[in-house]
């Protein structure tokens, strides 16, 4: 058993020291909640649980293949795209421009599958940038013309375009000095983005509620401290430089970079979208996941981790 | 024949109408679900889209199926063989006799016999007191039939249930289905006392305040 452990791939043993830890923090939760019953630790086992869920749902991705992860990450973009497309104001004549946002989900990951950067890259920057208010015009209406094809493009951007970038570290080329055949393959890069990031979320939470006294954004975010988002970003970097090696190509100082990185972006990604809810006067995006919120509420600081994480890494080791 | 038609409608809501209100629609529970558990009763709930029956017969688990039926005007879902087919024998429609509103022409039968017989057999029914599907995301006036089918059936536990969203996925005379969340609010379940007037301004009442649980943007 353990010599299976010691000699499977990194992402194995990564994997199965998350579920080791999980298992742990699942034991100290409930624990907690028996022995000091007069706090509310509702929070964090609901933290914990939505972690089981992400880890279950990613181990279950990254096990079938490289197409069902593709498709899995075009689902999440999907149900994303769809709860903003549900709390922001709309306009009745949009109906088909909305649907041809939709439409754009599967050529996004298509272009991604087929691993054609060029057309990757451009094609929601550029050409749904072009085609959503060619669309729009079509139908004849000015009023709001500029609030909804401005809304309607930052919502792809953000919600296909970002985290389309995960899709795309699946197909990155081989490289020619990797140790072996399965080094720094996909799922070890989604890994490492996608842990660092949850992590990232965890370490400024637990630094926040300890150490956290001046409020960082007190218009945005009130329970966001200065001390969290030092202390997250600074341990988010630290086991950057430590797991980078093991799982990416980068080595223990562009790990560091990489974890600065994705603790600055994830903050001002989970800000952005708190930004947005406020101004919306809602709580949670949707009720999607029972008592976590939506898969918006999940995905924020991805949405900002993910495509500065993978330019980071694509201009430093592909 | 039965039997084909039965496999069919299971089939159909199973596999295809299941699957498009969990994924490609989605469902965001604004409380707690207040559901009946068997028949007989009625959901009543505001209508804005042919998704709302969809909608609906999927909250109630899929062993109800054989006793649920949404009550529909016969002139609009028998109008021809094959809608009346897909109508009566896959959705299961109640087919009732809309009130004229002009008063040469009487209605054959009373339009509530049907429903009486329907909740005597243990059904559940599905009710759009409303009358028709309108404006999208607007609730337009009740008609006055709930409340009368409710003063001869006290005992019938009625189920408010307001949805937003499905008016802006699938709204009248649009035939492309365009993913939007539909939010729902549940009531604990209301019986007929004292007049049907009371009991009808119960259920504005009831409409209303649920209306304000749901935060809705704005679309204009």
């Amino acid at each position: 058993m353990l010599s299976w452990i010691f000699n499977a791939n990194p992402v194995v043993q990564i994997f199965t020291g998350i579920v080791v830890f999980l298992i742990i923090a699942t034991i100290v939760s409930r624990s907690l909640r028996e022995l000091r019953v007069n706090h509310d630790y509702t929070e964090l086992n609901q933290r914990i649980n939505s972690w089981w869920a992400m880890i279950a749902m990613f181990g279950f991705a990254l096990w079938a293949g490289i197409n069902a992860s593709i498709i899995f990450f075009a689902l999440l973009s999907f149900l994303a795209l769809k709860e903003y497309f549900s709390i922001i104001p709309t306009r009745k004549v949009d109906r088909r421009v909305l649907f041809w946002a939709y439409l754009s989900i599967p050529l996004q990951y298509y272009w991604a599958s087929i691993g054609w950067y060029g057309m990757f890259i451009i094609f929601i920057p550029v050409y749904m940038l072009l085609f959503v208010p060619f669309r729009m015009v079509l139908l004849g209406n000015t009023k709001n013309f500029l609030r909804s094809a401005g809304s309607i493009h930052w919502g792809l951007m953000i919600t296909v375009f970002s985290i389309s970038h995960l899709a795309f570290l699946l197909v990155l080329p081989q490289l020619a000095d990797a140790p072996n055949e399965s080094s720094f393959a996909g799922p070890g890069l989604i890994l490492f983005t996608v842990l660092l990031t949850q992590l990232n979320d965890v370490a400024q939470y637990l630094w926040g509620k300890s150490l956290g006294k001046k409020a960082i954004l007190p218009h945005i975010s009130p329970n966001k401290t200065w001390a969290g988002f030092i202390g997250g970003v600074l341990t988010t970097a630290a086991i950057a430089a430590v797991l980078a090696p093991i799982l990416t190509p980068l080595d223990h100082r562009l790990g560091l970079i990489g974890g600065l990185i994705i603790g600055v972006a994830g903050f001002i990604g989970d800000v952005t979208l708190s930004a947005l809810k406020r101004e919306l006067g809602i709580k949670d995006t949707s009720a999607l996941i029972p008592g976590h919120g939506g898969i918006l509420d999940r995905l924020d600081s991805l949405t900002f981790t993910s495509p500065l994480f993978f330019h980071f890494l694509r201009y430093n080791a592909f | 024949m039965d039997i084909i038609n039965k496999t069919l409608r299971l089939f159909f809501f199973v596999v295809i109408v299941r699957p498009i209100v969990k994924l490609v629609i989605g469902l965001n529970f604004r409380n707690r679900p207040e559901l009946p558990s068997a028949g007989p009763a009625i959901i009543i709930a505001n209508h804005n889209s042919h998704l709302d029956t969809m909608v609906l017969m999927s909250l109630l688990p899929i062993h109800l199926l054989a006793k649920v039926q949404p009550v529909a005007a016969a002139d609009y879902f028998l109008s021809n063989p094959i809608k009346k087919w897909f109508a009566t024998k896959i959705i299961g429609i109640l087919p009732i006799q809309r009130t004229p509103n002009t008063d040469d022409k009487k209605p054959s039968c009373n339009p509530l016999e049907p429903c009486k017989t329907a909740l005597a057999a243990g059904k559940i029914l599905i009710f759009f007191p409303e009358g028709s599907r309108g404006d999208p995301e607007s609730l337009s006036e009740f008609k006055f039939g709930i409340a009368k089918l409710a003063s001869q059936c006290p005992t019938t536990p009625i189920y408010p249930i307001y949805m937003h969203g499905l008016g802006k996925a699938l709204p009248k005379g649009q035939f492309i289905l365009v993913p939007f969340f539909c939010d729902i609010a549940f009531n604990p379940p209301l019986y007929f006392s004292s007049t049907p007037q009371q009991f009808y301004s119960e259920l504005k009442t009831t409409f209303n305040q649920l209306k304000e649980t749901v935060k809705v943007p704005s679309w204009d």
